[in-house]
């Protein structure tokens, strides 16, 4: 691009981000920050400013924060103008236009989308529309389910054991609130982390007094007369009951609203390359399209160079990060995003942290501590190398594996660590399921090579 | 006559007064071993940082006797079962959670901030001291008493006993420092053993008491401990109260006095610091950076070969992370050299990191944002009476022996 049109850009562009999240918000304060000093326009669905939610499945769930009050501290002005409560319908690529569900349509010259994922529902709508069925994404769902927690129901029902539905079982465990958790893996976590830690976490929620039911599925869900639920049927021809229950069965990403606009995006999200440039179905790189967050799917250079997809709160920070300052500068200074993948989570008052890509590793290590006793770091290795490791209330040693995944370090782990047990010194399979089969989502998706994604053009309609 | 190695110009007390320019030689070499039975010498951010999170890397005080121990090692504990600073895990981590359970969230989420008022009344009573003098000594007069009445009160010490204690920390704390010259054989080793064990029978005994009668203190929590990880046995008590005492108060006295120091040579600082108390959280993170009361940490030995910048550590070495020199290390900051609490980014290992992060970190801050703030606020025109101030032997806690002040006069 020839420098004067950057620098117009730069002084007087139009830049619109779709999406009013984490990664929106932090991609329009790098915006500013780097010196764009053209128009902004944040483009969102809910009617709020930016907020953070990784309290809304903890803290919120307890009363010790308010559902209403985590809003995302700004690092900086971003002047924008805010179209909140309005999701966009529509992209018209050659046209350079957004289209809005107000009948709206606002010009670009370079757009962000942010658009991030939402929960996913409960497929059968009739029982979806129950009363006390609830989903855990956004701010109004939290304060709706924090509602019922604190109301006192006799049982909640969790369907899903990843890592946001056992968050809602610690949290009603915490609040002396009965619970029953169903998983159709053999435990939980086990997508994003395998069945040998997801064992750990089995006992673990079951010590602290959680109805875990796991190689089972929800067959449906049933009402009593005034629409409200009242029993949960099981494939194992059990039936509990209920009258909350939390379909916590992983996300979906907001990418149907692109449909036949041409990019590349599907059911797993938007494709684009390092530099966070949307592909369009071809597999062309677009010039003035970018992506950042949950919703992006991007190669990563550690990993195969397969496509990575991430819902992560770290990598939406970084993305933004990067996507905004690649929109502004000359093609030279563009930086790939190179984000290790990372995430926590906390329940039954147990710190849990990951970094890498776990679902890669055939084996794990425990490296250090001990599954026993709940404190330990698990190791991953794929084909002779560590992709990934895995700690339970150990955090602190994460750097160091950080480091030994970005170095190829070999695996076996072979030396000594401060803490290793015999139980450690052999590697064991991780246990993933077959990942064709569907579960809870492991929030990281090594989603191939293809940047097209056509699922979306051939089947567009149905998540 | 060989050259001296580079260690031994940075423990050379002639050196004390400014290591910097030493630790920048350092730098040069980022994984120094000068001698054959000397140690590793780590002195870059990014390499120390590493090492700190690196589980091949052990605090046991047994593999470092085995890696053949040194004079700057030390021993601050002599008689008790090594505290969790010289453990590894999992007896460390079983230790620091049962002292932490005592100190800080998510059980005693207020204990730090509950000693604000107390703080704040010692430091107003020993600034109130200083009388009609317009000279000071301001680590006898006021950096040296100031936390050992804190500690006094988070352990639960009573207040007419305060002074018994004092008597006991002060040769026990000045043994860990023998001043050039003097016979560390003798008397002075004499009375600090004393005191060592007097203080020790001290505590056994006030910890039975709160054993049958807890308060809402540390050592009450300590004995009484009821998590999963159960109680600290009596001799584990000793050695972590001792632990806390003994480390706590040497490096709280350097960081106060290294930040007077460090503000008065930059009355910019200083006069902002009078405006605006609240500054003084980020003078206090920069002063970690900058003059870090911990230089360097000697007690590490490695399990297995390790890897830095292309040279092999082998197994059994001693290492020494010098944390002072990677606070100040160019490749990770901006105009290292300057001391400038307006920096966007001020992180230092001035406490450390990893598994061993200084355990009173949260309590070492307050006390000295309270205490810079408190002397800025109050002492009229303060100077330097001479800069250098003379120093303490100790190279590892690197703080001045005596930092003489003079000033107009005492605002209220």
């Amino acid at each position: 691009m020839p420098a004067d049109h950057l620098d117009w850009l730069r002084r007087e562009g139009r830049i619109v981000v779709v999406g009013a999240s984490l990664a929106g918000l932090r991609a329009a304060e790098t915006l500013r920050a780097e010196g764009f000093t053209g128009s902004l326009t944040m483009i969102g669905d809910e009617p709020y400013e930016p907020y953070d939610r990784p309290p809304l499945s903890k803290g919120v769930l307890l009363g010790k924060a308010s559902p209403l009050h985590t809003e995302l501290p700004h690092r900086r002005e971003i002047d924008a103008k805010w179209r909140l409560g309005v999701p966009a319908t529509g992209l018209d690529l050659s046209a350079k236009r957004v289209r809005l569900a107000d009948g709206d349509e606002v010009e670009y010259d370079r757009l962000l989308i942010a658009t991030g994922v939402r929960a996913r529902p409960w497929p059968k709508e009739d029982e979806a529309r129950l009363d006390g069925v609830c989903v855990l994404r956004t701010r109004e769902d939290a304060a709706d389910l924090y509602r019922r927690l604190k109301a006192g129901p006799r049982r909640v029902f969790v369907i899903g054991a990843g890592f946001a539905g056992s968050e809602v079982a610690s949290a009603c465990r915490e609040m002396g609130i009965e619970v029953t958790v169903a998983e159709r893996a053999g435990g939980p976590l086990v997508g994003a982390l395998g069945g040998v830690v997801g064992a750990v976490a089995a006992d673990l929620a079951v010590e602290n007094g959680v109805d875990l039911r796991t190689r089972v599925t929800v067959t449906s869900l049933e009402g009593d007369q005034a629409g409200r639920v009242r029993a949960v049927h099981l494939s194992d021809e059990s039936t509990v009951e209920a009258d909350v229950v939390v379909v916590s069965l992983g996300s979906v990403r907001n990418t149907d609203w692109l449909a036949g606009s041409g990019l590349g995006a599907g059911p797993r999200g938007i494709a684009c390359d390092a530099g966070c440039r949307a592909f369009d179905f071809r597999g062309i790189v677009t010039d003035d399209v970018f992506v950042a967050g949950d919703v992006a799917r991007s190669p990563h250079a550690l990993f195969g160079y397969q496509f990575l997809s991430l819902e992560h709160w770290g990598n939406a920070v970084a993305q933004a990060e990067t996507a905004a300052h690649n929109m502004i500068c000359h093609g030279a200074d563009r930086r790939p995003h190179l984000w290790m993948p990372a995430f926590w989570s906390s329940m039954f008052k147990v710190n849990i942290k990951s970094v890498g890509v776990p679902p890669m590793g055939e084996q794990i290590m425990i490296a250090q501590g001990s599954l026993a006793e709940r404190r330990f770091v698990g190791v991953y290795g794929h084909k002779g190398r560590i992709v990934a490791a895995v700690s339970f209330d150990n955090t602190r040693w994460l750097e160091f594996y950080q480091r030994q995944i970005e170095r190829g370090a070999p695996f076996p782990v072979e030396y000594p660590t401060v803490d290793r047990r015999p139980e450690g010194r052999q590697p064991v399979d991780a246990q993933f399921p077959d990942p064709s089969l569907p579960t809870h989502g492991p929030m990281v998706t090594m989603s191939g090579y293809s940047p097209a994604d056509q699922q979306l053009v051939f089947h567009p309609a149905r998540h | 006559m060989p050259q001296p190695t580079l260690l031994s110009r940075i423990t050379d007390f002639a050196n004390r007064a400014n290591p910097y320019p030493l630790y920048e030689e350092l730098r040069a070499a980022p994984v120094l071993h000068e001698e054959e039975d000397g140690p590793y010498v780590l002195s870059s951010y990014f390499d120390i940082e590493a090492l700190l999170h690196d589980p091949r890397i052990s605090s046991d005080a047994r593999n470092l006797a085995a890696a053949g121990d040194d004079e700057l090692a030390g021993d601050e504990t002599g008689g008790l079962p090594p505290s969790f600073l010289r453990l590894d895990p999992p007896e460390h981590d079983r230790l620091r959670r049962i002292a932490n359970s005592a100190f800080g969230p998510p059980h005693r989420p207020r204990r730090i901030e509950n000693l604000r008022g107390d703080m704040r009344q010692t430091v107003k009573e020993l600034i109130d001291g200083f009388g009609d003098e317009r000279r000071i000594d301001l680590v006898d007069q006021f950096a040296y008493p100031f936390p050992v009445t804190v500690i006094c009160r988070l352990l639960g010490v009573p207040r007419e006993d305060e002074p018994k204690f004092r008597g006991w920390v002060d040769p026990l704390v000045a043994s860990l420092d023998p001043a050039a010259g003097q016979d560390t054989g003798g008397e002075f080793q004499k009375s600090a053993q004393e005191a060592r064990m007097q203080l020790g029978m001290y505590l056994a005994g006030l910890a039975e008491q709160r054993a049958k009668e807890p308060r809402d203190d540390l050592l009450s929590d300590l004995v009484n401990s009821e998590g999963p990880d159960g109680a600290m046995t009596m001799m584990e008590v000793l050695s972590t109260s001792v632990l806390l005492l003994i480390a706590g108060h040497e490096t709280t006295v350097n960081l106060i006095t290294n930040g007077m120091l460090t503000l008065l040579r930059h009355p910019e600082v200083l006069a902002r610091l009078r405006e605006d108390p609240g500054l003084s959280v980020r003078i206090v993170e920069e002063l970690l950076r900058y003059e870090p009361p911990v230089q360097l940490v000697p007690q590490r030995t490695c399990i297995a070969d390790v890897e830095v910048r292309g040279v092999t550590i082998p197994k059994g070495s001693r290492i020494w992370l010098v944390l002072a020199a990677g606070n100040r290390d160019p490749e990770r900051f901006k105009d290292p050299q300057r001391f400038d609490p307006d920096r966007e980014d001020i992180q230092h290992l001035g406490f450390g990191s990893g598994i061993h992060s200084c355990f009173g970190a949260p309590l070492a801050r307050l006390e000295t944002q309270i205490a810079l703030s408190e002397l800025a606020r109050r002492l009229e025109n303060p100077r330097l009476v001479e800069d250098p101030p003379p120093y303490r032997q100790n190279a590892v806690l690197r703080g001045p022996r005596h930092l003489n002040i003079e000033f107009d006069g005492l605002r209220d």
